[in-house]
């Protein structure tokens, strides 16, 4: 068997298992609906936080292939600075629906320029001296940013949870949690802006040229440097939006949040394809939706194992990941 | 020479260029008149290629002195170069593999100020490759050697250039399509840009070219009008293979 004919072979298998599973989720819908549309809901919530993580990580990866490891802490700022913020202006669970729709606005705009500012300078102190050394020495720096971020915020903010005032509440309409709406009417423009930017502005178009051929940029008149740091400045603003999501609708946060879910939003970039937006937005919504049904259904404790023996999978069996292209390059 | 007027349009002094510990280029010396075509040939690793990079800003040399349009480009970065009317069409291609030919040629435009007539270029780059027109949907990464080398060149002159930085155009192309790719290399010159030629079809080159240098280990060791060179006995006997 050639390797092409085995790679049919492993996605057809792929595909089969993947149909039993949609099957069996299936049944068990049928059985409780409302479990399941609630199930549902809080997955593509998850998802949608998960993916605002996971685009910084695969457009940071797609334009100078290194795992930025400290994203992670930066959505971990973006929550504490969000809740921060609530708490300083002194809007509480009890406050008028005007302040806290107010805050929730503005603490998303502050939080994603903050976060987005302190992406951009980890890239210009910590990466950009490090352009042309051997892979692995950004690598290891980009662990020691994580913790320096992460070690920052426990200092700041102390090693145990702090709680962050609930306003958005518990209600839902038609079944739908209200938290899950307000992900939603964040995320989606989010979304659609990111994906508009790239493929239609020059800087977007600079972006994509860069990823593909840092050298032929430059030669086109490109601004490698400038288009680096803007790499970093969108999954800066996303991570912080993200941020402050996970903290309303958890309502509490910690130093050291950006670590599993930096690594659920990393699983979901390399799901998805590395390098590829569309790829990491569907490879967080399914990792979302997996943590979602698997919470309901198997078990919460089996979540991570579930997950990562997925990751696992897709780095074996299909390493370029669910969307990931072949490699288009003719030398 | 024979249709410069006499204006040096790019000028080297004794330039040096190191890949670390490596020096690749010893002192080069040379000049580009506006309206000329100047080759530069060489064997491999002769310095050809860094020589370009140097040009366009993309290296920095470490000693010497680099002169576009009678400014010194120490201080000049590459986007201002390109802006300046500098474009190259790089050794090896370097077509954008995941954007569509149409996209390419887009981002050759990409420093222009009049992205109005952008339009009007590309169509005018499809006339001169015809090819280029059949294939504008497809990626760039799946054309064949040729088709991209044609995209690499359109690319280049969808800047406007006033200097066009030509490195190895022939590579890998076939005898018919080489003659082609010449012919619209001297029909460009003829509009009015001004062309450094890397080659190593020195044949073809210097039969074009105004003049040329022959470069080896990073230094210029011989310099003159393409016919002259032609004729030279050290010239065929290195690079004619006579
Ligand atoms: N990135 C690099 N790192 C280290 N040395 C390099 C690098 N690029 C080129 N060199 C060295 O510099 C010298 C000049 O190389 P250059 O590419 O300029 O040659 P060239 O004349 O273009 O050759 P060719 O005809 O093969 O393209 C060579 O000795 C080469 O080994
Ligand atoms: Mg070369």
């Amino acid at each position: 068997m050639s390797a092409a004919q085995k790679q049919v072979v492993i996605d057809r298998t792929g595909q089969l298992f993947g149909c039993f599973v949609l099957l069996s989720l299936f049944i068990v819908a049928a059985k409780d609906p409302a479990t399941f549309v609630g199930q549902t809901t809080i997955g593509i919530t998850n998802g949608a936080l998960l993916a605002l993580i996971a685009l910084g990580y695969t457009m940071v990866y797609g334009i100078i292939e290194l795992i930025n490891f400290a994203h992670a802490d930066v959505f971990m700022m973006g929550s504490m600075l969000g809740m921060q913020l609530i708490v300083s202006m002194g809007v509480s669970a009890q406050s008028g629906v005007f302040a806290k729709g107010a805050i929730i606005v503005v603490g998303l705009v502050i939080c994603m320029v903050a976060c987005a500012l302190i992406n951009v300078a980890i890239e210009k102190i910590a990466y950009k001296p490090l352009r042309n050394a051997p892979p692995l020495a950004p690598l290891i720096t980009a662990i020691g940013m994580s913790f320096i971020l992460a070690n920052l915020a426990q200092k700041i903010w102390g090693p145990s949870q702090v709680s962050v005032p609930d306003l958005i509440g518990n209600g839902s309409i038609a079944g739908v949690r209200i938290k899950d709406i307000v992900v939603i009417m964040v995320t989606a423009p989010l979304l659609v802006g990111l994906t508009w930017f790239v493929t239609n502005t020059r800087q977007g178009k600079a972006m994509r040229a860069t990823a593909q051929d840092q050298g032929a940029a430059a030669i086109m008149g490109i601004d490698v440097n400038r288009t680096i740091s803007l790499t970093f400045l969108l999954g800066g603003l996303l991570a912080g939006a993200s941020g402050v999501l996970y903290a309303l609708v958890n309502t509490t946060t910690v130093w050291n949040a950006g670590f599993k879910n930096g690594l659920f939003a990393f699983t979901a970039a390399v799901l998805g394809g590395i390098g590829n937006l569309r790829g990491a937005v569907i490879g967080a919504l399914l990792i979302g939706l997996i943590q979602a049904y698997s919470a309901a259904y198997v078990g919460d404790r089996w979540t991570d194992v579930v997950i990562f023996s997925i990751l696992v999978m897709v780095l074996v069996f299909r390493p370029t990941g669910l969307l990931g292209e072949q490699e288009i390059t003719r030398a | 020479m024979s249709s410069s007027s006499g204006q040096a349009m790019l000028k080297l002094d004794a330039v040096e260029a190191w890949y670390g510990s490596i020096q690749a280029l010893k002192g080069i010396t040379l000049e580009v008149n506006e309206g000329e075509i100047i080759s530069l040939i060489g064997s491999n690793g002769a310095g050809k290629t860094t020589t370009m990079k140097t040009i366009h800003g993309l290296m920095k040399p470490k000693a010497g002195r680099i002169e576009y349009l009678g400014r010194d480009t120490a201080k000049i970065s590459t986007q201002e170069l390109v802006q300046m009317g500098m474009a190259q069409s790089p050794e090896g291609r370097r077509v954008f593999p995941k954007m569509t030919v149409l996209e390419n040629l887009e981002m050759g435009a990409f420093q222009r100020e009049d992205q109005s007539e952008v339009a009007s270029d590309i169509e005018d780059i499809y006339e001169m490759f015809p090819r280029l027109r059949e294939r504008k949907e497809q990626k760039a990464g799946l054309m064949s050697g040729g088709e991209q080398q044609m995209l690499a060149m359109g690319r280049a002159l969808m800047a406007r250039p006033r200097l066009l930085l030509l490195d190895e155009p022939s590579m890998g192309l076939a005898p018919l399509v080489i003659q082609q790719i010449f012919d619209i290399i001297v029909e460009i010159n003829r509009k009015g840009t001004t062309v450094l030629l890397v080659e190593q079809n020195a044949n073809v080159a210097l039969a074009i070219s105004h003049r040329a240098y022959v470069l080896e280990t990073g230094t210029v060791v011989l310099e003159g009008t393409g016919k002259e060179l032609l004729a030279s006995d050290a010239v065929r006997k290195a690079y004619l293979g006579e």
